[in-house]
């Protein structure tokens, strides 16, 4: 028994490391947000209260509790201000990219599942490649491909395909496009994976059963690559609703999204506990999709079983 | 109990008398016509000619990488030959996708689709034929009850056992009544019990829909328990085409013989070769050989002489008759297997070591204390 012991404690150090992790640096902030988004407004620093004082003792903890309010949530969720149409324009905005990934990226996941074995590795790096470059100055240079006298309009002003340059730049299709450039890889990974793993031989199994190879790949392939898809749309989908660099970028003034508003609670009103409010909203938000995503996932390993 | 005796009998008595390859007016249902398949510079299958008739059960023999299973990927539609035709009923099939040939394949990995059900792999086919839906229903509880899997029809593969999902592969490539159906190694992931059973199983099974079963295999014991011919290939050429019993008495060549069974090879020197009679010469044994095989040979030439472990007696007294077909050795090792044993013996001469088998007479290893100075005697 002492044995076991032994082997438990040392396991449990191993799994304790990861959890210590997130609780120091994810838990205790998120908590500490949590407590700004229920205090007050002050002019001072730092610029809330109420402080809970624990050499106060139990009289303290007591105090401190009693001045707690859900203000912020009131004030965040009110119609009169911006911030429930930047939520939804939000989710609008992180779906409609979402679907928009989904058309860019399985193609060219299928395609790349579908290369010769030899040459994966290299089409897997060039997904990969954009990371060597920081996300924000990739996000920049595609205001100088966008803007009014940007690469694009230029080249399609040479080409005559226009007569004047196109408003791209500063509208929700920049949102788009930075959107679906930025996330790609986020989406075509895991559905590479999905299709990857599939057996060509259930292909050839369906073919020899009568079924063209257009109708197969509804009825095999897309079907089991599923799981994939599910990966990638939520990977892509979380943070695309947080996203706050790609509006303020490329989008126009008229771009709502919960990202830039957080930033201008944050920065312009200078009201932590609002913009905290409004963080905590955000993350109940996300959770849905998550829970629905480890479901899937937890369904997928009981299958795999 | 008799009755199931009586069937056997039957069933026995028609597959002796069922042999269209010896009838000249036959036509066969499947014909590789000079067959040649290659993949860049690699050659799979060479020049290869066969013709299998209706209602045969054929298998194609031959160590992996041999092309048989190119030969009969190129049936079933997933690869093109590169020279020669491949003919169905009298069809070409060049250019005729998979989906439209009426020939299906178990595969050997069963390739059942893992998000659907047993039912509904079985109905694949059906509804991939536009089969109508009460008809689709009756097909699968037909063939589920032919597999025996009932119970299993809204199991998913993976909470299948092996011999379950070969079953419901099998169901679901029979669904569709193909005219041919291929089995690619159908029975490699059983166990070696489950998988004699299943020999069984399928010869019964093609004899009762009446089906041209094509099956490929590296496993020699299995294509001579199921099939009615064998074609023997390597290196991507055809080596023989035969029965069982032809393949095994008469192999064409060497590597044939080698192949199939466990046989011992001698090089003699042809002596006399005469009304199929040949007299050989051996260095091993001053005794002449004589077989009654009828050989096409020139006295002078070389010849490799096998002879099957199963064929010879061992004595420890040398036998009456010593003027022919008798060896003299030295008894290295005796492997006691129960039904028989195997008894390694060196002959003179430096010959390499010879294998014997032989049952019953010698209990156990007592009398052979090896190694000892016996004489194995074939006759």
């Amino acid at each position: 028994m002492p044995m076991a012991g032994e082997k438990g404690s040392g396991r449990l150090i191993v799994i304790a490391i990861p959890y210590l992790w997130l609780l120091a640096l994810f838990l205790v902030p998120f908590l500490i947000v949590v407590k700004i988004s229920v205090s007050q407004d002050i002019l001072a620093s730092p610029p809330y209260t109420p402080l809970l004082d624990l050499s106060q003792g139990w009289a303290g903890l007591k105090d401190y509790v009693s001045q707690l309010s859900f203000d912020n949530y009131f004030y965040v969720l009110s119609f009169d201000n911006e911030f429930i149409g930047a939520y939804g324009s939000s989710l609008v905005i992180a779906s409609i990219s979402t679907v928009l990934l989904l058309l860019v990226g399985y193609p060219i996941a299928y395609a790349m599942a579908r290369a010769p074995r030899s040459i994966q590795p290299t089409l897997l790096m060039l997904v990969i490649l954009p990371f060597w470059t920081s996300f924000l100055i990739r996000v920049y240079a595609w205001i100088g491909i966008l803007s009014q006298e940007g690469l694009l309009n230029q080249a399609l002003l040479a080409l005559g395909v226009i007569d004047t340059p196109l408003e791209i730049l500063n509208t929700d299709l920049a949102v788009y496009i930075g959107i679906v450039y930025s996330y790609l890889p986020f989406m075509v990974l895991p559905l590479y994976s999905a299709l990857e793993k599939l057996d060509p031989t259930l292909l050839e199994a369906a073919e020899d059963l009568g079924c063209p190879s257009a109708r197969a790949f509804w009825l095999i392939t897309f079907p089991l690559s599923l799981p994939g898809v599910a990966a990638g749309a939520l990977l892509c989908f979380i943070p695309a609703v947080g996203e706050f660099v790609i509006p303020d970028l490329l989008g126009g003034s008229d771009t709502m999204m919960i990202g830039k508003s957080l930033w201008t609670e944050f920065t312009v009103n200078r009201s932590w506990t609002s913009s905290s409010a409004v963080a905590v909203l955000l993350l109940l938000l996300l959770v849905v999709p998550i829970v629905i995503y480890q479901n899937i996932q937890a369904r997928q390993l009981e299958a795999g079983k | 109990m008799a009755t199931e005796k009586a069937r056997t009998q039957t069933i026995g008595a028609v597959r002796r008398s069922f042999a269209p390859w010896t009838d000249p007016a036959a036509t066969p249902l499947i014909r590789f016509d000079n067959v040649v398949k290659r993949f860049g510079e690699f050659t799979a299958v060479d020049h290869v000619s066969i013709d299998i008739y209706e209602r045969e059960f054929f298998a194609l023999l031959g160590p992996s990488g041999c092309g048989k299973t190119t030969l009969m990927r190129m049936l079933a539609g997933f690869e093109e030959p590169t020279e020669g035709r491949v003919l169905l009923a009298g069809q070409d099939l060049a250019g005729v996708p998979p989906y439209r040939r009426p020939v299906n394949m178990m595969f050997q990995s069963y390739a059942l689709f893992p998000h659907m059900s047993v039912a509904e792999n079985i109905a694949f086919g059906p509804k991939q034929l536009g089969m109508p839906k009460g008809e689709i229903a009756g097909r699968v509880a037909e063939m589920l009850k032919l597999v025996k899997l009932e119970k299993f029809a809204q199991r998913k593969p993976h909470q299948l056992s092996g011999g379950q999902r070969q079953r419901v592969a099998l169901a679901r490539s029979l669904a569709t009544r193909p005219k041919v159906l291929l089995l690619d190694e159908p029975l490699g992931a059983l166990d070696k019990k489950l998988r004699e059973e299943t020999q069984f199983e399928l010869m019964d099974l093609q004899m009762d829909l009446g089906m041209t079963f094509l099956i490929v295999t590296h496993d020699q014991e299995e294509a001579m328990t199921v099939a009615d011919r064998i074609a023997v290939m390597n290196n991507g050429v055809l080596v023989q085409v035969a029965p069982p019993s032809t393949i095994y008495e008469a192999p064409a060549t060497r590597y044939v013989a080698d192949f199939i069974g466990d046989v011992n090879m001698l090089e003699c020197k042809v002596e006399s070769c005469a009304n199929g009679d040949v007299h050989l010469a051996s260095s091993v044994t001053p005794a002449p050989i004589e077989i009654a095989q009828s050989v096409e040979a020139n006295p002078g030439d070389t010849a490799w002489l096998a002879i099957r472990p199963e064929k010879m007696r061992i004595s420890l007294d040398a036998p009456a008759d010593m003027t022919r077909n008798c060896f003299t050795g030295e008894i290295w090792d005796i492997g006691y297997l129960g039904d028989l044993s195997i008894y390694h013996v060196e002959l003179p001469c430096g010959t390499p070591i010879s294998r014997a088998w032989w049952s019953g007479r010698f209990p156990g290893k007592t009398r052979f204390s090896s190694p000892s100075r016996r004489a194995p005697a074939w006759s």
